[in-house]
């Protein structure tokens, strides 16, 4: 993972990518250059676009224009959505989608990294290595009591837990996280900063997030994005004293 | 567990599916002893008319089990199945069709009573190689097939889902069956085929013939119990669950959905059409009405009163619908049937949201709980 890091210069790359919903513009003119390796927060009041860059990331909407790039060559927006899941780009959801019907062993295996043709899932055998990754990911997020258990029995914040373990068995190289901490506890909020932080030690991590106590826990560099464009962009103690993030999220 | 062999995960670890494997080879060793062999006057005897009934069941029961493939496992909601199903007879219907020969009312050893009827002078070229049994199952298993790739292949790609799949799959059958009304389309029109004579040189009428139909049937419905249940058990399975519960989380973990449902939908109508081209040598006649949209809708009763997403649930939906279905239009409650039908559909999916199937399990495990209760009493009272 490192090598390809260290190979690449940037990770993720947006330039002068507009989207245009019905004449509103979602994003705009919005530029965005993530690091091998980086933690990056993202901040904005609501409406400022950010699932709508997430969902142009994953090849779920296709922007009006602009560059999306992935590892300094990849045009991502002529993939879709599986192709760019298997290029290295996980997605967790805002609300937590697990698979409720299966258990939590299965939603880890399924979202193991490995072949996605259908034949070759139909006759797919687990082997001793993936089974053990499995385990291994079941002890990272703190689920190995639950690992039979249906995923529609676990709380709230185990689904959020269970969805990151999906997102880093998935292997992918840049990880795109919407809102994990939205409706979790203190404490939840407080593992899940430590969870993502873990992470990002072999991740390129995005997170999305409205919680300012998660933001600071996550001790990141901070984009704000407003209208769909950067508003600003720094560390958060110095992008929180800018007069305009402070107008946009207080009002004039 | 995970490193059982395929044919152990397929039969041992399956209690529901072992009883069906039950009493499926009870009914192939019993019903021919019963029919042929117990003398007609015994009380025993198992008249042929009862043969034929239960091997339509049975056919019915092959596609309840390919609907609750797509529908119960990858939330396909089709209402068009009984098109696949209608195909496979057409197909079938075909081969007996040319195996009339020069016995139709006509005489005409070359066209079928209805195109002479119609005035046509020679057999249009769809009709060439239904001569051969052969052809006419390929047949019956690759219309189905590759309509169901092509229709599917659009729907899954463009991403219709939902209400909206359903709503085209019956525009599907539909368009069907007004198609096969008309006269010109050389499918004997509303009449559809019927007065067929012999399969593969053997009389129809006869019991033997009846009992050997049965018979396939019956191991048709178990190997097709066994196709589905190795498809829901193995890893794509799961892919197929986790497209019915999240399918956008699916695509975004790097799963092709569009290739999965594909798959399962072209398997379920391929099924679908083997069970059609079992039931029309038995049932004897195959017209338009099979396109009815009614039909489709009611295997998704069958499949919903069963209860769906377990396969044998399916298969006992099925039979029990159409067993109600026969025994009520027989009697006094002949006219009240569908009303019948659609307040079972309603209490159904309103109390019984996973069927038949799902009050059994809850009474059994009411019942080990109980025992669990039962047993663990005399340790609280040390």
């Amino acid at each position: 993972m490192t090598q390809a890091h260290s190979a690449v210069k940037s990770i993720l790359y947006l330039n002068g990518v507009t989207k245009t919903f019905d004449g509103f513009k979602a994003i705009n003119n919005l530029c965005l250059d993530i690091r091998p390796g980086e933690l990056r927060a993202i901040i904005g009041p609501n409406g400022a676009g950010k699932t709508t860059m997430m969902d142009i990331i994953t090849g779920k909407t296709k922007p009006d224009v602009g560059e999306v790039v992935f590892r300094d060559s990849i045009d991502l927006t002529q993939h879709d959505e599986a192709d760019i899941a298997n290029l290295g780009i996980g997605r967790k959801f805002q609300k937590p989608t697990v698979i409720e019907s299966l258990s939590v062993w299965e939603n880890l295996e399924l979202a193991l990294a490995g072949k996605r043709n259908v034949f070759q899932t139909l006759f797919f055998r687990l082997t001793q290595a993936q089974a053990h990754r499995v385990d291994e990911i079941l002890a990272l997020i703190g689920l190995p009591a639950r690992r039979d258990d249906l995923a529609r029995n676990l709380s709230h914040g185990q689904k959020q837990w269970l969805e990151i373990g999906m997102l880093i068995i998935q292997a992918p190289q840049l990880l795109l996280v919407d809102e994990p901490a939205a409706g979790m506890t203190d404490y939840e909020t407080m593992e899940t900063a430590k969870l993502l932080k873990n992470i990002s030690k072999d991740h390129s991590v995005v997170v999305v997030e409205h919680d300012m106590e998660f933001i600071r826990a996550l001790d990141s560099r901070v984009t704000v994005l407003h209208e769909g464009s950067v508003l600003a962009e720094g560390r958060l103690d110095v992008v929180q004293k800018d007069q305009r993030v402070i107008d946009v999220y207080l009002g004039r | 567990m995970r490193d059982t062999s395929v044919l152990q995960r397929l039969l041992l670890q399956d209690k529901p599916g072992k009883i069906l494997l039950g009493c499926l080879c009870g009914l192939v060793v019993l019903v021919p002893i019963f029919n042929l062999l117990v003398p007609a006057d015994s009380f025993f005897h198992v008249p042929t008319y009862v043969v034929t009934l239960l091997g339509k069941y049975l056919c019915f029961a092959i596609l309840a089990l390919a609907l609750d493939l797509i529908w119960g496992y990858c939330g396909i909601l089709s209402l068009g199945q009984g098109a696949f199903f209608a195909l496979g007879g057409y197909a079938m219907g075909m081969y007996l069709m040319r195996q009339i020969g020069d016995r139709g009312v006509y005489g005409n050893a070359n066209l079928p009573d209805f195109m002479v009827f119609l005035n046509w002078q020679e057999l249009p070229w769809y009709w060439t190689g239904f001569d051969h049994f052969g052809f006419a199952v390929l047949m019956a298993v690759l219309v189905p097939g590759v309509l169901a790739f092509v229709f599917g292949w659009l729907a899954f790609r463009s991403r219709v889902t939902g209400v909206y799949l359903s709503i085209i799959t019956q525009a599907l059958t539909y368009a069907l069956m007004l198609a096969f009304f008309r006269n010109d389309m050389g499918f004997g029109g509303n009449n559809g085929l019927t007065d067929f004579k012999e399969i593969l040189g053997c009389d129809l009428q006869s019991s033997t013939t009846r009992v050997v139909l049965f018979v396939v049937t019956v191991i048709t419905l178990a190997l097709s119990y066994f196709l589905c249940k190795y498809i829901t058990i193995s890893k794509l399975g799961r892919v197929l669950v986790s497209i019915r519960d999240a399918e956008s989380r699916t695509r975004f973990m790097g799963y092709r959905v569009e290739h999965y449902k594909l798959l399962v939908f072209v398997i379920s109508a391929v099924l679908a059409g083997i069970a059609g081209a079992l039931y029309v040598p038995q049932i004897g006649i195959i017209n338009p009405s099979e396109f009815n949209p009614l039909n489709s809708i009611e295997i998704v009763i069958w499949v919903a009163i069963g209860g769906r997403g377990t396969l044998y649930g399916a298969v006992l939906g099925a039979l029990l619908v159409n067993y109600g279905k026969t025994y009520f239009t027989g009697g006094i409650f002949a006219e009240f049937w569908l009303f019948i039908l659609g307040a079972l559909f309603i209490v159904t999916t309103i109390y019984l949201p996973r069927g038949v199937v799902g009050v059994a399990d809850n009474w059994l495990a009411l019942r080990r709980q109980k025992r669990l209760l039962l047993a663990a009493a005399p340790v609280e009272q040390v």
